[in-house]
């Protein structure tokens, strides 16, 4: 037995510990270092080795024990160190010589709480659990009954509208001869035909400026060749003020958040606008974590983020959990919205984007009421993030698909379904079925939804996953250059390969879309609220969700 | 397929040469149901065009319920249709007391304006609609002045000979004919076409795809007759009465309602900006076909549209004086052998047809053109 001493080790932690354990191969490694170079979280070191080795040299069997020397690599315990899982050594190895493998019986989040402070990531919720909008299905077919129609023949108009709509009864419309006219003097609320799935804010200082480039050229390349109307939303923290003045402003949902960051910059940069944004959007919350503010980080903030945000370099840039001037929806958030569009000339649709809550309702009733509100974006609990605590990533939150769908049908209770579109966000896409997520949500209630770890994982190839794979946005240090303002990382991404990636993305969703409504029988209109168009197998969601049980 | 058959004439005509011409396109229906709705009435109500008329069927208990409840509102009965059932000759069985009834106004209504009136008797209908409702007592489809509607379920040619209709006692001016019952929800008389709703009326060939978005948006506008909705093509006749009741827009404007141009063929229409905002306004009540719509105006005015993709049959022809909108060429022939079959029109994607009452001549109203032009 060994004596206690050796024993009292309280403080280690052994690999069994840790979510990810590295699997290296000593016979296939070359020792080139490269994969102990390239570890954002220096998990693994090189390490020297003494061990025992039986040998037996000449004709004869005489096995002997000698003691060797041997070099290699060694994963660290460390807790502030652990393997995250994105597996760039795996890339960088030259002979497959090193892996690291999901633990699944890790005791990570026992340990990940050092000096008292809780562990704090980028990413999603760990869930792999099968969301909602997976497990709709398309059943209403039109069969014999009907022909359906051909998503490579008719034409299919995929297009939803962002902005507030008139109720019917108010059109200020006028009739002499039998004819309709349009009284010019009225307001008539802003409106947008966009592509009926947006890019969800990623602000410009979350995102690298090759990733954030990337995304902005692909959307002006869907907008301008391939006739797709994509809008992207900036995110908090604003733009380049050359953008800002650029005819391609249009394609921006520019959004304010609580800490207002690059709002200065937008503020004086109208007069020099070309072109009207796409949008306001005011961020209330986001699904990933409700409740909870914005940090970009000292180390994000250099040179470029600080002329954009106007603000010094290298300071921490905390966006407080609510905006400091909202105390009741009725008064502040409606004077927001007013003094929002009232600064765009009334011409561009100004909306709140909130959590997903069961208060959701609550605020929706107050902005049906709102002629200025132009929607309203909710963002479920499966939605990204760029840098916040694990807890409200994983525990706070609600789905959006009953969200979204308890929020239309009370919008058709009070007959404004039309006048207030709903945007759905949070997990689109989550697991690859970026289209049909959309279909499935437009056909519960929502005129359009945004995706963002989508396109981060699609068009970048962002390592992670629910499964608290790298999830190193918040620290800078992202592998694969998208979530990093280091010029040493995000030269990595080539903003080219990105806008290739973002138009393919578009494309294959514009064709699925249509692959979806055709044998629905839908094409001209997008079908907003078409709920007799989905089924699930599942009879509490779908006496929930008001749509047919089918097993 | 549904067929459908319509005739307008400037004289009175027997609703069985809507049937006959049913008869001629059977090939394309199942014979599974009849309804028709008559309006301009001539024969037995030809001096009764002021007084409205309750269309419906009745159980015996049913009858003793619908007569306290009129009585107790003050209408009075001034004259009775019930047709002689015939069924063995058809070979339908009698659901009960089937009549179209008269009735004078109550006495506080008679000096009353027509607003209230018309009021009166769609919330009449639809008090009745919901005694009935329950036990099948009592099943209305109109109350409306000069106009009648009939519905069961059969062969068309067996439901005329059922209602005995060969006899001539009812002819109209302009019938809505419609020879198939709804397939796509359950076998129901309130599922039967053509629909009616306060001097509104259509009947369809096809599939409403976009059904459940558009039902919401009507439900949701707070007004008692959206409701029923047992075919998806009740919402046909609820969007005419929306569009021309509700919103007050020129009849040629629903073809603007529910197959919205694209923006970029709007260009011609000098009403570009009215017809801009109303697709995005009304944008949930935009159909996605396939779809041929033939109704009636409260004015009388018949029309017929086509879904934004033609992928429906309709054809309309004639003579001044009479022209007939069907599903088919040998539908039309049926009813108007002389006429000169190179004047027929084939209403395309962009095009609304319109008779007037006085059945002088075609109206084609082009949408994307913003012209009307004329056939006679």
């Amino acid at each position: 037995m060994e004596s206690k001493e050796r024993l009292d080790v309280n403080g280690q932690l052994t690999l069994k510990e840790l979510p990810y354990i590295i699997q290296w191969d000593a016979n296939k490694c070359t020792r080139c270092g490269q994969c102990t170079t390239v570890c954002p979280q220096k998990a693994i070191e090189p390490s020297v080795t003494v061990q025992r080795v039986v040998t037996s040299e000449g004709p004869l069997p005489l096995p002997q024990s000698v003691r060797q020397v041997s070099q290699g690599i060694k994963q660290v315990t460390d807790i502030e160190r652990y393997c995250v899982g994105c597996g760039v050594c795996s890339q960088v190895c030259p002979n497959d010589a090193i892996f690291p493998e999901y633990n699944p019986v890790n005791k990570f989040a026992f340990h990940k709480n050092q000096g008292g402070v809780p562990h704090k990531r980028g990413g999603r919720r760990n869930s792999t659990e099968t969301s909602t909008m997976d497990k709709l299905q398309f059943s209403r077919i039109s069969m014999l009954t009907d022909p359906a129609l051909d998503a490579g023949r008719h034409e299919f108009h995929i297009r939803t509208l962002l902005g507030r709509n008139l109720a019917p009864e108010n059109m200020p419309l006028t009739i002499k001869d039998d004819e309709l006219g349009l009284d010019e003097m009225a307001f008539i609320p802003p409106t947008r035909e966009i592509f009926p799935i947006r890019i969800g804010g990623m602000s410009f200082g979350a995102l690298s400026p090759h990733m954030w480039e990337g995304l902005a050229m692909g959307v002006a390349y869907l907008n301008e060749v391939e006739n797709i109307p994509v809008v992207m939303c900036t995110g908090e923290g604003g733009m380049p003020s050359r953008l800002l003045k650029s005819r391609f402003l249009k394609y921006f949902i520019l959004q304010i958040a609580s800490g207002y960051f690059g709002w200065d910059e937008i503020i004086h940069a109208i007069p020099d606008m070309q072109e009207d944004p796409a949008a306001i959007e005011i961020k209330y919350g986001q699904g990933a974590k409700p409740g909870d503010g914005g940090l970009l980080m000292a180390f994000k903030v250099l040179d470029l983020i600080s002329k954009v945000r106007g603000v010094p370099m290298r300071v921490d840039l905390a966006s407080p959990p609510t905006h400091q001037t909202k105390y009741s929806i009725e008064e502040a958030v409606a004077k927001m919205i007013t003094s929002m569009s009232m600064a765009f000339g009334f011409r561009v649709p100004v909306y709140p984007k909130i959590s997903g809550s069961q208060t959701a309702t609550a605020v929706l009733n107050n902005l049906a009421r709102n002629p200025f509100a132009a929607a309203l974006t909710i963002d479920g609990e499966d939605g990204g993030t760029g840098a916040a605590y694990n807890v409200s990533v994983d525990k706070m939150g609600h789905p959006i698909a009953s969200n979204l769908r308890e929020c239309y049908l009370n919008l058709v209770k009070i007959g404004k379904q039309n006048e207030l579109p709903l945007f759905a966000a949070g997990g689109v896409g989550k697991t690859g079925s970026l289209a049909a997520n959309a279909a499935a949500l437009i056909m519960l209630g929502a005129s359009g939804v945004d995706c963002g770890k989508y396109i981060m994982q699609a068009a970048a190839g962002c390592l992670g996953d629910e499964y608290n794979r790298c999830n190193l946005c918040n620290v800078g240090r992202c592998p694969k250059g998208i979530t990093t303002q280091d010029a040493r990382l995000y030269r990595r991404l080539d903003p080219d390969k990105v806008a290739e990636r973002v138009v393919d993305v578009f494309k294959a969703a514009d064709t699925e879309l249509k692959k979806i409504f055709a044998p629905m029988g839908r094409s001209t209109q997008l079908p907003i609220g078409m709920s007799d168009g989905l089924s699930i197998n599942d009879k509490a969601i779908a006496d929930q969700l008001q749509i047919k049980f089918a097993s | 397929m549904c067929r459908l058959s319509a005739i307008i004439s400037d004289s009175y005509f027997s609703p069985m040469e809507n049937i006959m011409a049913l008869e001629t396109m059977k090939e394309g229906h199942d014979g599974s149901g009849l309804g028709l709705v008559l309006r301009d009435l001539g024969g037995e109500f030809e001096n009764l065009k002021e007084f409205p008329i309750l269309s419906g069927i009745c159980s015996e208990e049913g009858l003793k319920t619908m007569d306290e409840y009129m009585v107790s509102l003050g209408f009075k009965t001034k004259y009775l249709w019930d047709p002689e059932i015939n069924e063995t000759g058809s070979g339908i069985r009698s659901r009960g007391f089937y009549f179209a009834r008269a009735y004078e106004y109550p006495d506080w209504a008679e000096a009353a304006g027509e607003k209230v009136k018309f009021d009166l008797l769609a919330q009449t209908r639809l008090d009745l609609r919901e005694m009935g409702m329950e036990d099948e007592s009592i099943t209305v489809f109109s109350f409306w002045p000069d106009l009648i509607t009939l519905k069961e379920v059969g062969d068309p040619l067996d439901v005329g000979i059922f209602f005995g209709l060969e006899q001539k006692s009812l002819l109209a001016k302009n019938i809505l004919a419609q020879g198939r019952q709804n397939t796509n929800y359950a076998i129901n008389l309130y599922a039967c076409h053509p629909f009616f709703l306060e001097g509104y009326s259509t009947m369809t060939n096809g599939e409403n795809t976009a059904f459940i978005p558009i039902r919401e948006f009507l439900t949701g506008r707070g007004l008692p007759g959206y409701v029923g909705y047992r075919s998806d093509s009740e919402v046909f006749c609820h969007i005419l009465h929306y569009m021309r009741k509700q919103l007050g827009f020129p009849l040629k404007y629903y073809k603007d309602v529910i197959t919205p141009l694209f923006d970029r063929e709007m260009t011609e229409r000098t009403d570009r900006k009215a017809i801009e905002l109303i697709k995005r306004v009304l944008r949930p009540l935009t159909i996605d076909g396939p779809n041929c719509v033939i109704g009636t105006d409260i004015d009388g005015t018949i029309f017929m549209v086509q879904d934004a993709k033609k992928l429906r049959p309709g054809v309309v022809g004639g003579v001044p004086g009479k022209y007939a909108l069907m599903s088919e060429v040998c539908g039309v022939d049926a009813v108007i052998p002389e006429r000169d079959r190179s004047k027929d029109v084939f209403p395309m994607k962009y095009d609304m047809v319109m008779i007037n009452k006085d059945a002088k001549e075609i109206k084609i109203w082009n949408q994307k053109n913003g012209s009307m032009s004329t056939v006679n």
